[in-house]
């Protein structure tokens, strides 16, 4: 024990001896990996395509409405009216959603909706994200009984478990009925009951790593506890996280318009449209057999923007994950030609990217000790 | 070995134990949101209800807060859940309309296997060719509609094409007593065959919907407990034997892979009874998800009692069905010790 401060001081930034490490290596590898994962499966190729349009076609939104939505926000502060003949019209090549009876250009409302329910997703999805995955760690790191941490982390799955007992969207409801509508209060209902799926997933992932030879390996270094977790610990965890991530924008925004379509979201027609606000709207007060293009768009919209982040996130979760992956390879190379293998790592670069890994965890474990 | 019927008992019954702290944790968080997270919640619970009412509920959250957890817990406990502001009882309602979601979401449990596991098979079989990308875009597809957009689409579009009614149990009343409250066995109790069809009909488009929306955890975790099966050595030796394809995906392989299939079960549970919410208020079904939308939904009439009641309810629905997946998986499963 005598040489551990000795040890720790090295391992502080700035004092060690390590070269410093590659940045733009690194991310060509990256880069790499992610053409890999696209090969690997066309689907999470097109997932990737339409979240990157999707993104930009809400980027140009906030930027410059004018860009691409005609009638732009002039029409939701009543400046701008549809002439009557054009009210309820089919779609048409002026108005290729077609318009409504009050004489909203629907395609305008529908990308108007963007951002805003882009960004509940993605915002939604990030809170979870940290606040689970950050109570996930604790629970996960510091779970030997009788002590402090070891109380914490029972106090914290007793709780996430009592969570994860009621439908999200039903406990959601429950609380928008109780604070009162509006759409901070479905927002805030959301962010209540979408973190507890995290903290179990990440507890998971803590738990597996946690015992793995590098960190046993810092351990015995004398590296504090903290430094453990953040670096060695969290890295491992980040990855399936995210990819989980990737795959819940989708179910966030799904969730979130249906909060708003049962009546608790943000009103229709007003300031800011939303896609399930929206069809909540027509639905109410329109016969959509007639009327069919009041709702299609906006459930396309919808449709789409959701299957866009979980085909990336599907595709991302099958490679990333190692179970699937071994089998993915051994199951076809059992019944197929080696040829046709759909796996990445089969491959002269995967190979080689791999081996690299394991050199980086080698050079991570040789800083640690 | 740890496996007779003693152990299995004590196996469910330790199960059962291990539930009551997330029961009761489930009151607790419903108390939270219902009564501590509201402010000045009298106005909005009792909108229409007169001055007498809204005096006694503001009388009630007047008292102080343990004593109000108190009577919302003996209240809970005693079968009494109150009444909505239009005066009609709670429990009544809502035990009635109990074994219409039960029928319901049993149904598209069942199409939900029967559909989902074998496409996962399928994904499995062809995994990484076009077999398997069609599965996956099928079961995101479900994953990525909304259930209400779902809902309306086979309502207003697909229900006319299939010539399949869209609102309500049956066409008709039905001439014979409701037994079980739930339409297609009451009809078959009745032994009614015009009934039974009528009654089918009628279930089949909520809960075809609601399987397909919520079919992808299904199908996603067959296809990975399939892959890890698929290259055993037990498999192989299936396959050398020269037993046809089907019989070694469906008879050997599948077996083991729905050992881990039956978490499914608690899985969807929570998704299931969300969906029903929308579905049931689209096809006018008679069951707690429709009652749901009218308590807690922005339209209806909201409602205090009836708020709580369908809430624990819910939560004690996923929590029974995820005792039940932990039980099958215990029984199923040789390798778990039920001591």
């Amino acid at each position: 024990m005598a040489a551990t401060p000795l040890k720790v001081r090295r391992h502080r930034r700035g004092s060690g001896g390590t070269p410093p490490r590659p940045v733009g290596r690194s991310v060509w590898r990256s880069v790499r990996g992610l053409y890999r994962v696209m090969r690997a499966n066309p689907l999470t190729f097109i997932g990737f395509l339409l979240v990157a349009i999707i993104l930009i076609l809400a980027l140009i939104v906030i930027v410059d409405p004018a860009l691409i939505v005609p009638y732009g926000a002039a029409q939701n502060t009543g400046v701008y009216k549809q002439p009557p003949t054009l009210l309820q019209w089919p779609p048409s090549i002026q108005h290729p959603f077609g318009t409504d009876q009050g004489g909203l250009d629907i395609y305008s409302e529908v990308m108007l909706a963007l951002p805003l329910d882009l960004g509940i997703g993605i915002g939604i999805a990030a809170f979870a994200l940290i606040a689970g995955g950050a109570l996930g760690l604790i629970a996960g790191f510091w779970d030997q009984p009788r002590t402090l941490g070891g109380a914490l982390s029972v106090v914290i799955m007793r709780t996430t478990d009592v969570f994860l007992a009621f439908p999200s969207l039903v406990l959601a409801l429950a609380i928008v009925a109780s604070i009162g509508r509006g759409v901070w209060a479905a927002i805030l209902a959301i962010m209540i009951t979408w973190w507890p799926y995290y903290v179990r997933l990440v507890r998971g992932e803590t738990l597996a790593v946690k015992h793995l030879p590098y960190v046993t390996a810092a351990r015995a270094a004398g590296v504090r506890d903290t430094r453990i977790l953040t670096r060695h610990v969290l890295r491992n965890v980040l990855e399936p996280v995210v990819v989980y991530f990737t795959l819940d924008i989708g179910t966030v925004l799904v969730t979130f318009s249906t909060i708003s379509f049962v009546g608790a979201g943000i009103p229709f027609p007003g300031k800011v449209p939303e896609w399930g606000s929206m069809m909540s709207f027509y639905q109410q007060n329109y016969v959509l057999s007639t009327y069919w293009w009041y709702i299609t768009f906006p459930a396309i919209a919808i449709f789409m923007s959701a299957l866009a982040f979980s085909l990336l996130g599907d595709g991302l979760r099958d490679v990333l994950d190692p179970r699937t992956r071994r089998a993915l390879a051994e199951s076809s190379s059992f019944h197929e030609p080696p040829a046709e293998v759909p796996q990445p790592a089969a491959t002269p670069d995967a190979a080689e990217a791999e081996e690299e890994e394991i050199e980086e965890e080698a050079r991570e474990a040789g800083v640690a000790a | 070995m740890g496996r007779s019927l003693e152990d299995l008992i004590i196996f469910i019954l330790k199960r059962f134990l291990q539930l009551l702290p997330v029961l009761l944790g489930v009151i607790v968080l419903t108390f939270l949101v219902t009564h501590v997270a509201a402010i000045d919640p009298c106005p909005r619970w009792y909108q229409k209800a007169s001055l007498a009412v809204i005096n006694h509920c503001k009388a009630q959250f007047a008292l102080p807060l343990w004593t109000q957890f108190w009577n919302y817990f003996t209240q809970l406990l005693s079968g009494n859940w109150g009444t909505s502001p239009l005066g009609v009882p709670v429990y009544p309602v809502i035990s009635a309309a109990f074994p219409a979601t039960l029928e319901l979401v049993l149904t598209s449990m069942f199409l939900m296997i029967f559909i989902g596991i074998p496409l996962g098979v399928i994904a499995a079989q062809f995994a990484g060719r076009w077999g398997d990308h069609l599965v996956r875009v099928l079961y995101l597809s479900g994953w990525s509609i909304p259930t209400y957009v779902g809902a309306i689409i086979a309502a207003v579009f697909l229900a006319p094409f299939l010539g399949l009614p869209t609102s309500g149990e049956y066409s008709a009343p039905p001439p014979f007593p409701q037994v079980t409250h739930m339409s297609v066995v009451d009809a078959i109790i009745a032994l009614n065959f015009p009934y039974t069809i009528d009654a089918l009909s009628h279930l089949i488009l909520p809960a075809g919907v609601l399987a397909f929306i919520e079919m992808g955890n299904a199908t996603r975790m067959t296809r990975s407990a399939m892959l890890e099966v698929l290259p055993l050595e037990y498999v192989k030796s299936a396959r050398m034997k020269g037993l046809s394809n089907f019989v070694v995906l469906y008879k050997h392989a599948l077996r083991n892979a729905l050992i881990t299939a039956t978490t499914v079960l608690g899985v969807t549970a929570g998704g299931l009874l969300a969906g029903t919410v929308v579905i049931e208020e689209v096809f006018g079904w008679p069951g707690i998800g429709a009652y749901a939308f009218a308590v807690l939904g922005g339209g209806g009439r909201p409602d205090f009692d009836g708020a709580i009641a369908v809430v624990v309810v819910f939560a004690i629905g996923v929590v029974v069905a995820n005792l039940i997946a932990d039980i099958l998986y215990g029984v199923l499963d040789p390798r778990v010790e039920w001591r």
